[in-house]
């Protein structure tokens, strides 16, 4: 039976009031991300909003059992807890990265990349906020193209994204996914998923950012829709080189695969405010691309 | 504590006797990125693990970094960690170094010390843990192969005991690549000497705990009223923790002297009747600086040989007691703090402060990046270091360098 809004787990591993900001993404990810592993996991996260979110010693707003590590080294400090449990015998919990996308695509790619290549047993989860928005906005290696920020703060960035989810996939994973936080059961679905495979699981979270995106917080949701609606972000999930569609992405493509235009994403955050017209054409042209593209691989439609 | 009587010698390189005592020391996970001089010791572990001689998981990381990454978690669930570098491994792991540390870790990592770059050179000297020496880690030295063999056993104990990680160093090439006879302790005697890890905090999903959450300068209240301990409290703590590890190192060394027959101490203190004239040298050249002192001695000059074995916490007390006959102390440095002096050369001169001992004190620089040092030049240094005191007793600002400038 698929898990609907009134059959989804109750419990709560996310305690209520955390530090997070309003309208904050990240913490309704995380929420969907504990319910799916029923608690039953430890946690590795590093620097990244979702530390802020962990709380301030000696309070944590989160039930599973966690350990902080630096900026550089989740994918090792996944590692290193799969191994360390594996040399113990202690067997049914699953290891959890939760980490940002400066600490994946950026600061932490290498210590990922060695994790995954090893094939360690572990679910790596990249919450998209597309920037370092912990320290207040900065440009990262998942900021897109015409964003403002504090390190592009005149012209805004001049490069694309960097597609980290087919990086990982090229990695010969047994599960790689993409999610947005705005559809929190799709996430949910996912990550059950994921808890019964075996090996590196890599899962993409689109999350996006009132402050950092400058839109107004009660449009978290409205947002992360537009993003999927526009086909900015495509939810899919490959499994065992088998490529689907899912979810929102999935109607879109059965609906006859019409994309609403993106301009309408840009000109509803503040941080695009510099995004010249060439440039809106330009990802257009690159949103239409890899939809075809994925239109074409996938196998459900 | 049972003895064990039979000696079990074998001909073995500083890398094989660290092996093997990991081994010995039954680690559970072993994190290591191959970097020369310490590359034959990770290979050997592999080894072990791989012919299923060593219950453990090898993981062959990406990075210094990631492996000191995967000790602190391992170690986290519950697991003894071990890992191994060199030089700008070591220097790569700075950030886990203090983090392992920070989070109490009982960590065991050698240190096949050897020079740092720029420019490269893999040959010995002690700058990269010297440069390590403020992340919070317990640091020892040694003089041989079979005190490489020992000290790693020790450490494990005396890290789990402290909940301080510890760093065993010695020498690249000189001792790592060096073959001379070491007693392999017997297996069940180590057993005996080394109980199984019991971690003070494992993360479990049973029991939910949150560790190195952000931690504000001033305590703070938990939800149940209890006031909690801010960052400047644990950073007390660690120092407090080192302060008191002392005992626990002594400790360590006399147990391991009842059972294993061979004695261990913060410091090697080599006492020559009536010397007044000490030399401090530091890992293998505390050994060279004994054949130095033999030679002096035959010249007619006494000298005592002060071996540094525990560099952190540094044994202020124990020191000023072996130099306390001393007029003359010549500090041997295999490390330079650019634009001060060697790194052992201030602790001497910090430990005899505001003590009645006077001493002069004659610092030399040498072996840097593998520059080969022998008694000889120990002993003419030396006997340079007396010929100055006619000059002037007062200590000069800067060391001198055995080099060709």
């Amino acid at each position: 039976m698929k898990t609907n809004a009134v059959n989804l787990i109750e419990q709560e591993w996310i305690l209520p009031g955390n530090r997070t900001c309003p309208g904050c993404a990240l913490s309704l990810a995380y929420r969907h991300t504990l319910k799916a592993l029923e608690g039953q996991c430890i946690v590795t996260v590093p620097a990244s909003c979702a530390t802020v979110l962990h709380g301030m010693y000696p309070i944590t707003a989160v039930n599973v059992p966690c350990v902080n590590t630096p900026f550089a080294s989740t994918g090792a400090s996944a590692t290193g807890l799969v191994a360390g449990l594996k040399a113990l015998g202690r067997k049914g919990i699953t290891v959890l990265a939760f980490a940002g996308d400066g600490g994946t695509h950026d600061i932490g790619i290498q210590s990922l990349s060695g994790a995954a290549e090893r094939q360690y047993d572990f679910i790596y989860m990249c919450y998209d906020n597309e920037g370092y928005m912990n320290t207040g906005n900065q440009r990262s290696g998942s900021t897109p193209l015409g964003a403002v920020s504090g390190t592009t703060p005149v012209l805004g960035k001049q490069q694309y994204q960097k597609d980290m989810t087919a990086i990982m996939e090229a990695h010969g994973l047994p599960y790689v996914a993409t999610c947005s936080a705005s559809y929190p059961l799709d996430l949910y679905e996912k990550v059950k998923k994921a808890r019964t495979i075996e090996g590196t699981r890599f899962i993409h979270v689109h999350t996006p950012c009132p402050p950092g995106w400058l839109f107004p917080f009660s449009d978290t949701i409205r947002m992360g829709e537009m993003a999927v609606e526009t086909g900015l972000v495509v939810l899919y999930e490959i499994e065992d080189d088998i490529f689907r569609l899912t979810s929102a992405s999935e109607s879109l493509a059965r609906k006859g695969g019409t994309l609403q235009p993106v301009r309408e994403y840009f000109i509803s955050q503040g941080r695009f405010k510099t995004i010249t017209e060439e440039q809106i054409d330009e990802l257009q042209n690159w949103v239409n691309t890899r939809w075809k593209h994925c239109l074409h691989r996938a196998t459900n439609l | 504590m049972a003895t064990q009587k039979k000696s079990n010698i074998h001909i073995l390189d500083g890398n094989q006797a660290a092996a093997i005592a990991a081994k010995l020391s039954r680690v559970q996970v072993i994190a290591a990125y191959p970097i020369t001089p310490q590359t034959p010791l990770t290979e050997q572990l592999s080894q072990y693990v791989e012919a299923g001689e060593l219950q453990a998981e090898y993981v062959a990381v990406e990075s210094e970094h990631s492996a000191m990454a995967v000790c602190t978690s391992a170690s986290l669930v519950g697991a003894r960690a071990f890992t191994a570098t060199s030089s700008h491994g070591l220097a790569y792991m700075h950030e886990m170094l203090h983090w392992a540390a920070g989070a109490r870790l009982p960590i065991v990592l050698a240190c096949v010390n050897r020079a740092i770059g720029a420019p490269w050179n893999v040959l010995n000297d002690q700058q990269d843990s010297i440069a390590q020496r403020d992340t919070g880690w317990i640091q020892i030295y040694c003089r041989n192969n079979q005190e490489i063999m020992d000290s790693v056993i020790q450490a494990f104990r005396i890290a789990e005991i402290v909940h301080v990680p510890v760093m065993v160093c010695y020498d690249g090439y000189i001792l790592s690549h060096t073959e001379m006879p070491v007693d392999i302790p017997d297996q069940a005697a180590v057993d005996r000497y080394l109980p199984a890890y019991q971690p003070h905090t494992v993360l479990d999903p049973s029991n939910p705990k949150n560790y190195n959450l952000v931690t504000l300068a001033n305590p703070r209240v938990g939800v149940d009223g209890k006031l909690c301990h801010g960052y400047m409290e644990l950073r007390y703590l660690l120092q407090e923790a080192l302060q008191n590890s002392r005992e626990t190192i002594l400790q360590a060394g006399r147990e391991f002297n009842e059972v294993f027959g061979r004695d261990y101490s913060d410091m090697f203190w080599e006492d020559r009747e009536d010397a007044e004239i000490t030399i401090v040298a530091m890992g293998s050249l505390a050994m060279e600086a004994i054949v130095a002192a033999d030679m002096l001695r035959e010249e007619g000059i006494r000298v005592g040989v002060l071996g540094l074995r525990v560099f952190r916490p540094f044994p202020k007390s124990d020191v000023v007691r072996a130099l306390r006959k001393s007029k003359l102390i010549v500090v041997f440095d295999k490390n330079i703090s650019y634009g001060s002096e060697g790194a052992t050369c201030s602790e001497i001169k910090s430990a005899l402060y505001g003590t009645y001992i006077n001493a002069s004190i004659r610092n030399f620089i040498v072996g840097l990046g593998g520059r080969d040092i022998k008694a000889r030049e120990l002993v003419d240094a030396t006997k340079k270091a007396i010929a100055s005191l006619k000059e002037t007793v007062i200590n000069p600002d800067y060391p001198e360098w055995i080099c060709q400038i």
